[in-house]
C-alpha cells in the first residue's frame, strides 16, 4: 500500500477517511491513556498525602502513650516527713519530699560522689517525683517508717533517651543526657528497675512546662465547655432559623438579605470571627479573656450558617404530602412543624450539627484573637476560667524544641483526630440509620 | 449562684406549666372542649410569662451589674484617687478587680484599696441577693398574672405561637447581627487606624515593621505599615497552593467522574475528602515539622539555600488542604454537564480524553473558575497553616524558597500577648481583616454568581 498523501494535498473526493483516521489513531490512543494516568497519579498523590500524614504523626505521637518509670528504693523517714510524729496534715505537705527522693537514687548509686555527678544523678528523675511521694503519704500516713520500692516519673530526657530517640553516638555536648547518665541507665536497665507504663500524665495534668509532666486534660476541658456553649447556642437558633426560612419566611426582600448573609458568612474566613469576638465580646461587652463562654460564642457564630444550611436540606427533604395531611386535620401551622416536620427532619439536623460540632472542635484560629492561646497549668471548672482548647494546646505544644513536647504534640493530635472520626463517624450512623427514602 | 439561680426559674417554670394547665382544666369545669385551646398551651402560656421576663430581668442585670458597682465604688473613693486621669483610673479599677477575684494580689496592699475592695464584695453581695430577689418576684408575678387571666375563652394558642414565632424570627436575623458586627467592629477600629497612617501608606508602601515606640526616646521603633509585602506574600503562598491543589484537584474529579468504576469512586472520593475534614493546626505541624525540614535538605543537597521558615512548605501543605475544596466542588460542576453533550462526542468518534479536553472542559469551565476562586478565598484566609510555616519577616519577594509572611500570621501576631488596645499597632491588626474580609467577600461573590449564572444554562 502507497503511503497516503498528507491530507491536504489531496483532492477532496480522494480522501479516504479510514486511513487518515488510522494514521492517527496510534497517537490518539497514547494521549488516552497518558491522560487516564494523569489522572490516576492525582488521585493517588492526594491518597498518599492522607497516609502520609496519618503515618507520620501515628509514628512521632504513639511513643507518647508509654512513659518512663524507674524504680527506687524509697525510706519514708519519719525524721524528716512526720519529726513530731502527729501526722498533721499541714506538716505532711510542707515536708521536704525531696529529700528522700535524693537519699532514694544515692542509695541505687551508692558509689556517686561530687556535686556535678549527683547533680546529673537527680536529674534523672521528673520534679514530679516528690510530689508523687507527698500525694502517696497524704493518701496513706502508714507509709511513714517504712521502706518502698516506688515507680517514680523519669525526667524527659530520660524518657526521650530510654524510647530510643537520643543517639548515643553523639557528642555528649550535644544531648541532653550525659555520658555517666547513660551508664546509670544502662545499669538500671540491666536490673530491671526501668519501665514504660501508659502515660496517665498525658491525659490526667494540665499544662506544663516539663513536657513529662504536660498533660491535655486543660486543654479537654476547655474544649468541653466551650463546645457545649457553641452546641447550646447554635443548635437552638440555627434550628431555629432553618424553621423560619423554610416554613415560615414569606418570599420578599428580607428573606433574600438573610439567606444571602448566611451564605457569605458560612464563607467568610475564621479568622475575621476572632476579630469580632475581640472587639465585640472582649472590648465593648468587657467579657473575660481567655474565657470558654468568649471562645463558645464565636465558635456558635462560627457555626450557625452550616447548621443552617444542613437544617434547611433536612426540611427540604420532607415531603409536603407529611405537611398537607397535617394541616388538614386541623393542626395550626406550628403544630403541624412541631409535631410532624421537625421530628423527620431532626436526624438530618443532627447530622449537620455534629458535623459543625466536628469542625468547631478543630478550629484555633478565632481562638488565639480572643486570648484563649495562654499558658494555663489550672484545668477550668467552669465556663468563666482562663482556658485553652485542644487544637491551641497543640499550636503552643508544637512550638517548644524539646523533643519530648513533639511526641506529646503528635499524641494530643492524635486524641483530636480520634474525636473527630468519633463526632464524624456518629454523624454517617445517624445518616444511615434514620435517613428515610420517600 | 447564678446557675443556680437560673435552675430555680427552670424549676418555676416547670411548676407553672402544670398549674396553668391544671388551672384551665378547673375553670374549664374539667370539659376541654369547653377551652379555645388544648390545656397544654394553658400550661405553656403560664410558663412563658414565668420564665420570659424573668429571664430578660436577669440577663439585663447580669450585664449592668458589674459597670454599676464599679461606679459606685469609685464614687466612694477619696477625692485624690477619684480625680486620677482616665487611664490612671483604669488601671486603678483593673486592680480593684484583680484583687476582688483573688487572682492577683498587688505587692503592698493600699488601706483605700483594702477598703475599696470590701466595699465592692459587699455591694456585689447586695446586689446578688437583690437579684435573687428581683427574678423570683418576676417568676412569681408572672404565674399569678397568668393564672387570673386564664379563662376559656383566653386564646392561649394563638399567644403562644406568637411568642415562638417572634423567636424563630429573631433567630433568623442574628446572622444579620453577626455580617453588621463584623462589618462594624473592623470598620471601626480600620478608620481608627487610617486616621494614625494614611491609608495610602497602607496599601501602596513597602515596608511593613509594625513596631511602635511605648515610650518617645526608644530606638528603632519608627514603626512602617505598608502592608504590599504582606499582600504579596500572601499571594505567592496562595500562589503555590493553587499550582499544587489545582491539577491535582481537578484531575482526580476528571477520574473520578469520567474513567473512575463506581467501587473505585465509593473508596476514593470519601478517602480524598478526609483531608478537608483534618483541623488546619494538624496541617500547621506538619507542614512545620516534617515537609519544611525536607524541603530544607533537599534544597542543601541541590546546593540552594532555603529559609527553615520558606513560603514553598506552607504553600505546598497549603495546597493539599484545598485539593478536596477544588476537586469536590469541580465533581459536581462536570457532573452538571449534560451527558448528551458526552454522546454527542463520542457518536463523531472522539476518544474520552478528547472528549474532556474538548467539549467537557469549555463546558464546565465557568464552573470550575468558580470552584478555583473559591478554593483562592480558602487560601487567603487560611491560618494556621501559615502561622505556624511561614514565618514573621516581611520581605518583598517572589523566592519560594525564602520566608515571606502573610496577611493572617501578621493579624495573629499583632493581636496575641498583652498590649494596649489603641495603639496604631493592633488597629493595624483589624485594618489587615478588613482588607482580608472585603477580598475574600468579593472572591465568594464573584464565584457564586459564576457557578449560578453556569448551573442555570444546563437546566
Amino acid at each position: 500500500m502507497n503511503k497516503p498523501k498528507p491530507y491536504s494535498d489531496m483532492p477532496l473526493r480522494n480522501r479516504d477517511i479510514k486511513v487518515i483516521v488510522n494514521a492517527g489513531l496510534a497517537r490518539r490512543h497514547a494521549a488516552e491513556q497518558r491522560f487516564r494516568w494523569y489522572g490516576l497519579t492525582a488521585i493517588s498523590l492526594g491518597l498518599i498525602f492522607v497516609v502520609l500524614m496519618f503515618g507520620s504523626i501515628i509514628a512521632k505521637g504513639l511513643p507518647a502513650f508509654w512513659q518512663t518509670y524507674i524504680q527506687v528504693p524509697i525510706a519514708f523517714d519519719a525524721a524528716t516527713l512526720d519529726p513530731q510524729g502527729t501526722r498533721d496534715p499541714q506538716a505532711l505537705a510542707s515536708a521536704d519530699y525531696n529529700a528522700l527522693v535524693r537519699s532514694g537514687l544515692r542509695q541505687l548509686f551508692p558509689n556517686i560522689e561530687g556535686r556535678l555527678e549527683l547533680r546529673a544523678l537527680y536529674g534523672l528523675t521528673s520534679t514530679d517525683a516528690a510530689y508523687e511521694l507527698q500525694r502517696q503519704v497524704q493518701q496513706n500516713p502508714d507509709l511513714i517508717g517504712s521502706n518502698q520500692a516506688i515507680w517514680l516519673l523519669a525526667a524527659a530526657p530520660v524518657d526521650t533517651f530510654i524510647k530510643g530517640n537520643i543517639d548515643r553516638a553523639l557528642d555528649e555536648a550535644e544531648r541532653p543526657i550525659k555520658n555517666n547518665q547513660i551508664e546509670w541507665l544502662d545499669q538500671l536497665q540491666g536490673a530491671g528497675k526501668i519501665e514504660k507504663q501508659f502515660n496517665t500524665v498525658l491525659f490526667g495534668n494540665g499544662d506544663s512546662r516539663e513536657p513529662e509532666q504536660a498533660g491535655i486534660r486543660g486543654a479537654l476541658m476547655g474544649s468541653f465547655f466551650t463546645l457545649l456553649v457553641t452546641f447550646l447556642l447554635s443548635f437552638p437558633i440555627g434550628v431555629a432559623t432553618a424553621v423560619y426560612l423554610e416554613e415560615f419566611a414569606p418570599k420578599n426582600r428580607w428573606t433574600d438579605i438573610i439567606e444571602v448573609n448566611i451564605n457569605n458568612l458560612a464563607a467568610v474566613p475564621s479568622i475575621v470571627f476572632g476579630l469580632l469576638g475581640l472587639a465585640v465580646f472582649i472590648n465593648f461587652f468587657g467579657l473575660p479573656r481567655s474565657a470558654p463562654l468568649v471562645g463558645g460564642l464565636v465558635l456558635s457564630l462560627m457555626t450557625l450558617p452550616v447548621i443552617i444550611i444542613a437544617g434547611r436540606a433536612a426540611l427540604t427533604s420532607v415531603p409536603p404530602s407529611i405537611r398537607e395531611a397535617a394541616l388538614g386535620m386541623g393542626a395550626s401551622k406550628l403544630q403541624m412543624v412541631g409535631h410532624h416536620v421537625l421530628p423527620l427532619a431532626m436526624p438530618g439536623m443532627l447530622t449537620g450539627s455534629i458535623i459543625g460540632m466536628a469542625r468547631a472542635l478543630g478550629e484555633s484560629a478565632p481562638l488565639l484573637m480572643i486570648g484563649m492561646v495562654a499558658f494555663i497549668v489550672d484545668v477550668p471548672k467552669n465556663f468563666l476560667d482562663p482556658a485553652t482548647v485542644l487544637p491551641v494546646q497543640i499550636y503552643l505544644w508544637s512550638d517548644l524544641p524539646e523533643r519530648a513536647f513533639v511526641e506529646r504534640t503528635s499524641a494530643a493530635i492524635m486524641v483530636l483526630l480520634a474525636f473527630m472520626i468519633l463526632m464524624n463517624g456518629l454523624a454517617i450512623i445517624l445518616r444511615k440509620r434514620f435517613e428515610r427514602r420517600w | 449562684m447564678q446557675s443556680f439561680l437560673l435552675l430555680t426559674l427552670i424549676l418555676l417554670s416547670v411548676s407553672a406549666y402544670y398549674l396553668g394547665r391544671k388551672r384551665a382544666l378547673a375553670v374549664a369545669g374539667g370539659q376541654i372542649r369547653n377551652l379555645h385551646s388544648l390545656p397544654s398551651f394553658y400550661g405553656s402560656y403560664t410558663a412563658l410569662w414565668c420564665g420570659l421576663p424573668a429571664l430578660i430581668v436577669f440577663g439585663v442585670w447580669i450585664t449592668l451589674q458589674p459597670n454599676f458597682l464599679i461606679d459606685l465604688v469609685v464614687a466612694g473613693l477619696p477625692p485624690e484617687l477619684r480625680d486620677l486621669s482616665p487611664e490612671r483610673l483604669n488601671l486603678l479599677v483593673n486592680d480593684l478587680k484583680n484583687q476582688v477575684s483573688g487572682s492577683f494580689v498587688s505587692s503592698a496592699p493600699d488601706p483605700v484599696m483594702v477598703e475599696a475592695v470590701n466595699r465592692y464584695q459587699n455591694l456585689r453581695a447586695i446586689g446578688n441577693t437583690a437579684l435573687w430577689i428581683a427574678v423570683l418576684s418576676f417568676a412569681v408575678g408572672g404565674i399569678a398574672y397568668a393564672w387570673r387571666r386564664i379563662s376559656p375563652t383566653l386564646r392561649a394558642r394563638n399567644r403562644v405561637e406568637t411568642a415562638v414565632n417572634v423567636f424563630l424570627i429573631a433567630s433568623s436575623t442574628v446572622a444579620i447581627f453577626t455580617t453588621i458586627g463584623i462589618i462594624l467592629s473592623v470598620a471601626f477600629e480600620s478608620l481608627r487606624f487610617f486616621n494614625q497612617v494614611p491609608i495610602t501608606e497602607f496599601l501602596f508602601g513597602l515596608q511593613w515593621s509594625p513596631q511602635t515606640a511605648l515610650r518617645a526616646d526608644q530606638v528603632g521603633s519608627s514603626g512602617a505599615f505598608g502592608a504590599v509585602p504582606l499582600f504579596a506574600g500572601t499571594l505567592l503562598i496562595s500562589g503555590i497552593a493553587m499550582l499544587v491543589a489545582v491539577p491535582i484537584g481537578l484531575m482526580s474529579a476528571l477520574y473520578l467522574s469520567e474513567y473512575a468504576t463506581p467501587k473505585f469512586r465509593a473508596f476514593a472520593k470519601p478517602a480524598l475528602e478526609i483531608l478537608a475534614g483534618i483541623p488546619t493546626v494538624v496541617y500547621g505541624f506538619f507542614a512545620a515539622l516534617t515537609v519544611a525540614p525536607l524541603i530544607r535538605e533537599i534544597g542543601a543537597a541541590l546546593g540552594l539555600h532555603v529559609a527553615s521558615e520558606s513560603a514553598l512548605a506552607a504553600g505546598l501543605v497549603m495546597g493539599i488542604m484545598i485539593i478536596p475544596f477544588v476537586s469536590s466542588l469541580s465533581d459536581d460542576v462536570i457532573n452538571a454537564v449534560p451527558q448528551s453533550m458526552r454522546d454527542g462526542s463520542y457518536a463523531l468518534g472522539a476518544t474520552k480524553s478528547e472528549t474532556i479536553k474538548r467539549v467537557l472542559l469549555p463546558a464546565a469551565l465557568p464552573g470550575i473558575v468558580g470552584s478555583i476562586l473559591l478554593a483562592v478565598s480558602r487560601a487567603i484566609g487560611e491560618t494556621m497553616i501559615v502561622v505556624m510555616a511561614a514565618g514573621l519577616s516581611a520581605n518583598l519577594t517572589a523566592n519560594p524558597l525564602e520566608a515571606v509572611t502573610t496577611v493572617t500570621v501578621q493579624i495573629v501576631t499583632l493581636l496575641t500577648g498583652d498590649q494596649e488596645f489603641d495603639s496604631p499597632k493592633t488597629l493595624a491588626a483589624f485594618a489587615l481583616g478588613l482588607m482580608l474580609f472585603v477580598v475574600t467577600l468579593l472572591l465568594n461573590i464573584i464565584a457564586l454568581h459564576v457557578v449560578r449564572k453556569y448551573r442555570e444554562q444546563y437546566e
